[in-house]
């Protein structure tokens, strides 16, 4: 698939630092973490020590329930037909990912989504879509 | 209103004539640019004593190319917004003038793809490792134009835009383009070309796309002290305006871009109203780009873009809001894949009425160059210009 060529490159540091090694890690059990402000109550991504909305570094992971729509998508016919998008999960933030093991012609903003995970080459498991519908 | 007085004046542009430069390096297109530039304004490289660039200069900022110059220079600022960077290197030379930093500020730009080859919107472009998103997005196919094309996409679910309206921005492109000889691409275009021209990323297709071209271009600005004693009609600067916009920690809103606030700072400073504007130059990195700004500029009511370009809209001599005149980064040049420099390059030439008289806008006293930079779907920038002749 097109989207693993894409972090061979990436030594895995990138994705074991300090500040995200938890979602990694639980990314590879098949969680979704997220991070929530506990000092403003809203969630947000990608994940930080210091929430981006108020500056507060009180904020915690809390495991999404993993569904929600699709903001927006495309196709790269260019390149092997990978389909980014934005999913907005129900927790109400958008993340850039890919819906997966889909005719693209089935898919429309608003279609309801669920995480699953795939492993890339690194050995790095990423949180992508499928439609529900089809779950 | 009365209208703010420029404190500083783009009194010389160059725009390189080569688009694929495989005999020439990127120093020396710095340097025939610069020298294009002088030359138009009347002065020369002892003259500079403020240079202007962007970080995609060969070697460390403006180290390798300031040097190759040769020039002694008493101001010096790298500051980097991708294809948008020009506008904002104008706004900052207007404000070091102002400050007494400098007169003669000299923006360059210079780069090679086509020769090198390079696929701009379809590659992986460099990446800082430490960069905090990109462990988030590089798995998923993070190329400029998926990036252009999901804002297209969520554009055309809100407000019912259609690819025949994306297409008018390209066949309005293609009008003009047709009478600029330099031009890499002449053929005028129609929107039934653009529309069944293959999907690169849905719904854009490879007619929504600009070209890949080499290339260069320069801009000299001075103080009204020395704009007084040159040759050359002046266009001053009247308002500028500049931000970045990111992804908000996850609160997505992909419905506006960065120029939405950049124009109304800079219309604010220049204290006109938008229907006073005679010519617009927009950066078309792709058509949704220029559609997304008409909006945010406020030439149409947001959403409305889609109707606004259509029919000939932005067609000098035909539409209301003639755009691009040069053909744009649609047909005409992208060099080193900033069209920012050209944006205000023909700008300029409205101006002054050295436009090609095919496309010139009569009576055209007031312009404006809007850019945008980066990933419109994610972190971009937003940089605007208000440009006014002064007789
Ligand atoms: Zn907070």
């Amino acid at each position: 698939m097109a989207g693993e060529t894409n972090t061979e490159q990436l030594d895995p540091q990138t994705f074991g630092n300090a500040e995200t090694a938890t979602f990694w890690n639980a990314a590879k059990e098949g969680r979704l973490l997220i991070k929530h402000c506990t000092a403003c109550d809203e969630h947000h991504w990608y994940p930080r020590t210091h929430c981006p909305h108020c500056g507060s570094g009180e904020t915690e992971w809390v495991e999404s329930r993993g569904e929600g729509s699709i903001y927006t998508f495309t196709v790269l016919r260019r390149n092997g037909g990978q389909i980014p998008c934005y999913v907005t999960l129900d927790e109400g933030i958008s993340i850039f990912t890919n819906i997966v093991d889909c005719d693209p012609d089935d898919l429309a903003i608003g279609k309801r989504v669920r995480v699953r995970f795939r492993e890339e080459r690194n050995g790095t498991s990423v949180p992508v879509f499928v439609l529900s519908e089809q779950v | 209103m009365s209208r703010r007085k420029a404190r500083a004046y783009i009194m010389g542009a160059y725009e390189h004539p080569t688009r694929l430069a495989t005999d020439k390096t990127i120093a020396q297109l710095h340097m025939e640019s610069a020298l294009g530039a002088l030359a138009d304004a009347g002065l020369s490289l002892l003259d500079v004593d403020g240079f202007f660039c962007g970080n995609d200069m060969p070697g460390i900022g403006a180290f390798a190319i300031v040097d190759y110059l040769n020039l002694k220079l008493r101001h010096i600022d790298v500051t980097d917004t991708g294809g948008s960077s020009y506008m904002i290197h104008v706004a900052h030379a207007v404000e070091a003038i102002q400050a007494g930093k400098c007169s003669v500020a000299l923006i360059t730009l210079g780069g090679r793809p086509r020769a090198e080859g390079a696929n701009t919107g379809t590659m992986v472009r460099p990446y800082h490792h430490a960069q905090p998103e990109i462990p988030f997005e590089l798995p998923y196919g993070n190329m400029i134009v998926g990036s252009y094309a999901m804002c297209a996409k969520r554009h055309m679910y809100e407000f019912g835009t259609t690819s025949e309206q994306l297409a008018w921005v390209k066949v309005a492109a293609s009008h003009h383009a047709q009478h600029n000889e330099r031009a890499l691409l002449r053929d005028v275009v129609t929107v039934e070309e653009v529309v069944n021209s293959p999907l690169v990323a849905d719904p854009l297709h490879r007619l929504d796309c600009c070209v890949i071209t080499d290339g260069g271009g320069a801009l000299i600005v001075t103080s009204p002290e020395v704009a007084a004693r040159l040759n050359r009609p002046k266009v001053g600067v009247i308002g500028m305006g500049e931000t970045i916009k990111g992804q908000n920690g996850g609160k997505v809103d992909l419905s506006f871009s960065a120029v939405a606030k950049a124009a109304r700072t800079a219309f604010e400073e220049a204290a006109i109203d938008r229907q006073d504007i005679k010519y617009v130059s927009l950066y078309d990195s792709f058509t949704i780009t220029v559609l997304m700004q008409i909006e945010d500029l406020g030439f149409c009511e947001k959403g409305q873009g889609g109707r606004f370009v259509a029919d000939g809209n932005l067609i000098s001599g035909v539409g209301r809001l003639p755009f691009n005149t040069d053909g744009g980064g649609l047909c005409n040049n992208h060099p080193n894949n900033r069209g920012g420099m050209t944006k205000i390059i023909e700008a300029v030439r409205q101006l002054r009425g050295e436009a090609h008289p095919a496309v010139q806008v009569k009576n055209c006293d007031l312009a404006l160059a809007s850019g945008i930079g980066g990933w419109l779907g994610a972190r971009h920038a937003g940089s605007v210009v208000i440009l006014e002749r002064e007789a």
